[in-house]
């Protein structure tokens, strides 16, 4: 067998994906993705529940074989060389997969020795990540104890043992309360920090916007866009300016001073006027700059100027004309097990 | 792949056998620190053998005992072989439900996508439930001893408690399969009692066979718990071995050389 050599192959990418197909019964779970993830980036695979993602991670890191298709992982090839490719990947699920009734600490030992780390490193490292994950503390508490938040860090640490070279991450911060998405997604950017390569799953395009660099939006098994988080963002109409003026008769003549600034080029100001306020699609923070000038120079009190990220809806229903398939929230709280039970 | 792509080779992907002895090791570790965290685990392995040992001889002895030509003390030095013949089966059947769940949780997804063999897992699990059989065995003999039970050949005694522990491994093998295979844990439990239960009453273990109609007798004969109730009566006791312990032995092979394969297969390929 032979592996892939990553440093002559040019384009260094970490992780290939061609034709993958994968139907239960009707249900045409991944149908025909091409995916590449350059090494040392953030990849976000971004689409509703039942779209396909986990069936892909899955499939990326063995639990599953494809119909058909191809996928290389860190130079090896996911149907032939399982075993070597065991070795580089980390795996984050959407549900934690670590011992529930084992202390933190027993679980990380567990991995380390599973990885064929020594006693004595296997304890180190497990004292290390418990450290860097803030864990120390928990330690020697089963980890059913734990609560979310706590639980996901230590399914991440669990992850890194190995120093993978590719880490799957699945959906991770579902299920989690804002606050403690942020922690999550502190975590993940260390990681990245160390030259980790990511393929992260997501139904949030505030964490794809937050993590990943580039972005491949997926719907019914198929990929329906991707590039670079600013490309898409600049397809979606990057984030929205809700501006509300003092006086709701201001309404109007704000949107006219907007609309004759003509920043966007892309899409025109709406007034919402249920909500008095005035809605300006921008791409960057000088054109935030440019409306509040504008703003002011017309002399008009604002009571209030929020951005907004498109949700999930929006940006498929600016890439496909449609909206997504399942029924979105805006935070994360849905707990249930995405697509058909594997 | 275009031909300007290079290729490195790789090593060996294959285990070694001293990684499948660390890993397994890992993950008996993992199952006995679960008895650790969850003490009350061990209820069904210490308090098995007291009830079991208590309700008949107190039960069935007298009258089983008159039959058998003695009293209850006679019925003790009967049923207590038959007993040990239980204590793998009984096992056994906690195996398949506790796996099974143990199989759901997400942690299962952790072991199937690292580098170790798929075996191990089963293997650890086997190895920490024989370890809770013999528990069970130990808590059996006090008892025995303590309601009088004789022992005059304590090599028999131990001939006895090893063959239970094969028998039982390979009766654990069948239960690691449904473990895998059947979708709850209740229907593992419900198979389970369904498959047991004609085997330990329709056999040796209680009473003797001489009293049971024909066809029920060539049944018993054949039944491994009966013959393992046997064997372990003539290695304790005194009595005839060979045929209980060959049936045993024969079983033991069989159900280990076609279900243990099975289950890691399974194992390894449901997702």
């Amino acid at each position: 067998m032979t592996r892939i050599d990553k440093n002559s192959s040019g384009g260094g990418n970490a992780v290939t994906v061609r034709g993958m197909v994968k139907h239960y019964g009707e249900t045409k779970a991944l149908d025909g993705v091409d995916l590449d993830v350059r090494e040392g980036t953030v990849m976000g695979v971004l689409g509703p529940n039942g779209a396909g993602k986990t069936t892909l991670v899955r499939i990326l890191s063995t639990l599953l074989k494809p119909d058909s298709g191809e996928a290389t992982v860190a130079g090896y090839d996911v149907l032939h060389q399982p075993r070597q490719l065991r070795k580089v990947i980390g795996l984050t699920g959407q549900y934690a997969s670590v011992d529930e009734k084992l202390p933190g600490w027993e679980n990380l030992y567990m991995i380390g020795r599973l990885l064929d780390l020594p006693r004595k490193e296997a304890r180190a490292r497990a004292d290390e990540l418990l450290e860097r994950f803030s864990l120390t503390e928990a330690a020697k508490r089963p980890v059913s104890t734990y609560s979310g938040g706590m639980r996901r860090r230590l399914d991440l640490a669990a992850s890194m043992i190995g120093r993978p070279e590719v880490l799957f991450l699945d959906e991770p911060t579902t299920g989690l309360d804002p606050r403690t998405r942020n922690e999550v997604w502190d975590e993940v950017k260390a990681m990245v920090g160390d030259g980790v390569t990511v393929l992260l799953t997501t139904q949030y395009m505030e964490e794809a916007e937050q993590l990943a660099s580039e972005l491949t939006v997926v719907d019914h098994g198929k990929v329906i866009a991707r590039g670079a988080i600013d490309e898409l963002k600049a397809k979606v109409g990057g984030r929205t300016l809700r501006v509300r003026p003092a006086d709701p008769l201001q309404l109007r003549p704000l949107a006219n001073a907007l609309d004759e600034l003509g920043i966007t080029g892309l899409a025109t100001t709406t007034v919402d006027a249920e909500r008095g306020a005035v809605l300006v699609p921008i791409l960057s923070d000088e054109q935030l700059t440019a409306v509040v000038g504008a703003v002011t120079a017309r002399g008009i009190t604002i009571s209030s100027i929020t951005t907004e990220l498109p949700s999930l809806d929006e940006v498929f229903l600016s890439l496909t004309g449609h909206r997504a398939s399942a029924p979105q929230d805006t935070v994360p709280t849905t707990d249930t097990r995405e697509e058909v039970a594997v | 792949m275009s031909a300007a792509t290079a290729t490195v080779p790789v090593a060996d992907a294959r285990i070694s056998l001293r990684g499948h002895l660390r890993h397994t090791g890992a993950l008996i570790r993992r199952n006995l620190l679960w008895i650790r965290q969850d003490p009350e685990s061990m209820f069904d392995a210490v308090l098995f053998p007291v009830i079991f040992t208590l309700l008949f001889v107190y039960v069935f002895g007298g009258s089983i005992g008159q039959s058998l030509g003695g009293g209850q003390q006679q019925y003790v030095q009967y049923v207590i072989p038959g007993l040990l013949a239980m204590m793998g089966m009984n096992m056994a059947q906690g195996v398949g439900t506790g796996f099974n769940t143990d199989f759901n949780s997400g942690v299962m997804d952790r072991f199937r996508s690292l580098p170790i063999g798929r075996g191990s897992v089963l293997f650890a699990k086997i190895v920490v439930e024989v370890m809770r059989m013999l528990v069970a065995c130990v808590i059996l003999m006090i008892v025995a001893v303590l309601v009088g039970f004789d022992i005059t050949h304590w090599t028999g005694l131990f001939a006895s408690v090893g063959l239970a522990a094969l028998f039982g491994s390979a009766l654990m093998w069948v239960f690691l399969t449904l473990g895998v295979v059947m979708k709850s844990a209740q229907s593992v439990q419900a198979m389970g009692f369904l498959v047991l239960m004609p085997l330990q009453f329709g056999s040796s273990i209680f009473a003797p066979t001489n009293s049971m109609p024909g066809w029920l007798q060539n049944f018993t004969k054949y039944n491994p718990l009966s013959s393992l109730a046997d064997a372990a009566r003539g290695l304790m006791v005194g009595g005839p071995v060979a045929h209980g312990l060959w049936v045993t032995l024969a079983w033991t092979v069989g159900l280990t050389a076609v279900m243990a394969p099975y289950a890691i297969h399974k194992f390894r390929t449901k997702s």
